[in-house]
């Protein structure tokens, strides 16, 4: 369980993280969704006592994380993969922290054969390891206490296809056993197989959050026409508000039978109706990375 | 790679106590072992060995016979193992930073306080190691020596070996606290090691800084502890400088560690 209440991060007159408030429920993967800049770091940073919040808090298990006695046996955490001691070597970098934790030292080899590290990976030195294997070390370590939450920040950056949807399934399960998953990324696809609950941030702000199904379901009406530019000109006269799709079909905030009767009063051969599903959320992220009007573009 | 799947449902409802926090003891190995597990780490710490048998076998060649004794071996390696001892113990904090590990350290121990005390701790540990050192060495010397037709007499002051103590452990912990203070290796070590020749520099130069300079430059202070007589006032001339170089910086690198954002 992760309850984030109201976070706020001032940097001088500027504003990382504004009153970010939201929960995690155990058995749930939730997607930490936003452009990069938009504060998902630091609230995570935030959440793990790393950043000391301007106001509102932060807890883990129902305290906050510096009150943890021995906070890698309840919440497994990778910030960054990165940051590693280049000199050490994978299984040394594990070592240290079972020891630390007091997690027995069967569990090292135990969790680098989970991430699918070799005896060979293990032995090398971290500077010597790609981004994608970095990762994995860093999901060796988050797991090593076995604990019940994960927080992962940009934990498939450097993943290969493969190590992505390994990394799915592994989260998944996980979460399906009672854990609790909150991890960021910049990317909506990466994140939308595999999240349960989302909470989209831009500009430091939570500009949607919740159900995956409810926020995708709410995304609106994804349309197209053999005449597109005739199709514009009914949807803006019926006052079905529309924007141009990704890949260019219109979505349309509103239901499908709606766009459709609007089509067919106008006599339009319609390609394609259905709901936007990701179509519409994708669209919402496309304006959060624009630097558009965050409140605009949920409303 | 798939991981057992026996189906716990309920694994979250059942809440279980939070499990206890390692203490000061395991955190002290666990950073003991970190001085030694990087090829960095490792290199130092065979240098501060190598460099005290440098010593002794220079003196070998370059003292007289008749003066080859244990005492004669054992006061002057103590001089550059004490000169490498600070880089170490500034190693063991700013790596810390400079690697980026304090992301991972800090997560495990938020109470960043412990870690600050076991890294202390251990270079300590490995202060005290470094004058056991100086004492094997110097005995292998002395043995050497009665080989080789010097005196190798076994005289020994007593006195020494705890004054070798405070001076090694002096030096490693000022290491630590420029370290904690600064939090940057080179920028730590590059001022650890200027300061003494800005005071002489300085001292050579201002007139008026050649009283305080007896009570402030660690590199005049510190000079007694390598005689086996130290006075009450070089005691006090010692621990004054010890406040302002020692005592001084770990305590205000403490507030900075513990205030400071780790990214």
């Amino acid at each position: 369980m992760i309850e984030v209440d109201h976070l706020t991060k001032r940097y001088g007159p500027h504003t990382a993280v504004e009153d970010v408030t939201f929960r995690c429920e155990p058995g749930t993967v939730t997607g930490f969704l936003g452009p990069n800049g938009a504060g998902k770091s630091t609230t995570m940073r935030m959440i793990c006592g790393m950043t000391p919040p301007s106001s509102g808090a932060a807890t883990v298990a129902g305290r906050p994380y510096r009150a943890l006695p021995n906070p890698g046996r309840e919440i497994g955490v990778l910030l960054d993969a990165s940051a590693q001691h280049a000199g050490r070597t994978g299984r040394e970098t594990l070592t240290l922290a079972a020891r630390t934790m007091g997690v027995d030292r069967g569990q090292v080899a135990a969790k680098l054969d989970l991430v699918g590290l070799n005896d060979t990976a293990a032995r090398r030195r971290v500077g010597a390891y790609s981004l994608g294997m970095r990762q994995r070390l860093g999901l060796a370590l988050a797991l090593l206490g076995d604990p019940r939450v994960l927080i992962l920040d940009e934990p498939a950056n450097g993943l290969d296809p493969e190590g992505i949807y390994w990394m799915r399934g592994l989260l998944r399960d996980y979460a399906d056993r009672g854990g609790t998953v909150l991890l960021s990324s910049h990317l909506l696809r990466e994140v939308e197989a595999v999240a349960d609950r989302l909470v989209v941030i831009g500009g430091g702000r939570v500009v949607a959050q919740g159900g995956k199904d409810e926020l995708l379901a709410g995304a609106g009406t994804l349309v197209r026409a053999r005449d597109q530019h005739a199709l514009r000109l009914t949807l803006d006269r019926a006052a079905l508000p529309a924007t141009v799709g990704t890949d260019g079909g219109f979505v349309v905030r509103a239901e499908p039978e709606a766009v459709g009767q609007a089509a067919a009063d106008a006599g339009l051969v319609l390609t394609e109706l259905r709901p936007a599903g990701s179509g519409g959320l994708e669209q919402l992220f496309l304006t959060l990375t624009a630097g558009a009007s965050t409140r605009e573009a949920v409303r | 790679m798939t991981t057992a799947t026996t189906p716990v449902p309920t694994a979250a409802a059942t809440r279980h106590e939070p499990a206890a926090g390692p203490s000061l003891a395991r955190l002290t190995g666990v950073e003991l072992r970190k001085l030694a597990d990087t090829r960095a780490g490792r290199w130092l710490l065979i240098s501060i060995g190598l460099i005290a048998v440098a010593i002794v076998v220079v003196q070998l060649f370059v003292v007289d016979g008749p003066e080859q004794t244990f005492t004669a071996f054992f006061a002057p390696s103590l001089l550059p193992v004490g000169l490498l001892l600070p880089v170490l113990g500034i190693l063991s904090i700013t790596g810390e930073w400079s690697q980026r590990t304090a992301l991972t350290t800090f997560a495990l121990v938020p109470r960043r306080q412990r870690v600050i005390v076991a890294k202390l701790a251990a270079v300590v540990l490995a202060a005290l190691a470094s004058v056991l050192v100086s004492l094997a060495v110097a005995a292998a010397g002395t043995l050497a020596a009665k080989a080789t037709g010097g005196a190798g007499a076994w005289t020994f002051d007593w006195e020494l070996l705890p004054y070798a103590a405070v001076f090694q452990v002096a030096n490693v912990l000022m290491g630590a606290g420029f370290g904690l203070l600064l939090l940057n290796t080179p920028l730590a070590i590059v001022t650890y090691l200027l300061l003494p020749t800005v005071w002489s520099v300085l001292s050579a130069m201002i007139k008026a800084l050649r009283e305080p300079a007896g009570w402030l430059d660690t590199s005049v202070t510190m000079a007694p502890l390598l005689s086996p007589d130290v006075t009450a006032g070089q005691w006090g001339r010692l621990g004054v400088s010890l406040a302002v170089w020692m005592v001084v910086p770990l305590v205000a690198g403490l507030i900075r560690t513990m205030r400071r954002e780790v990214s």
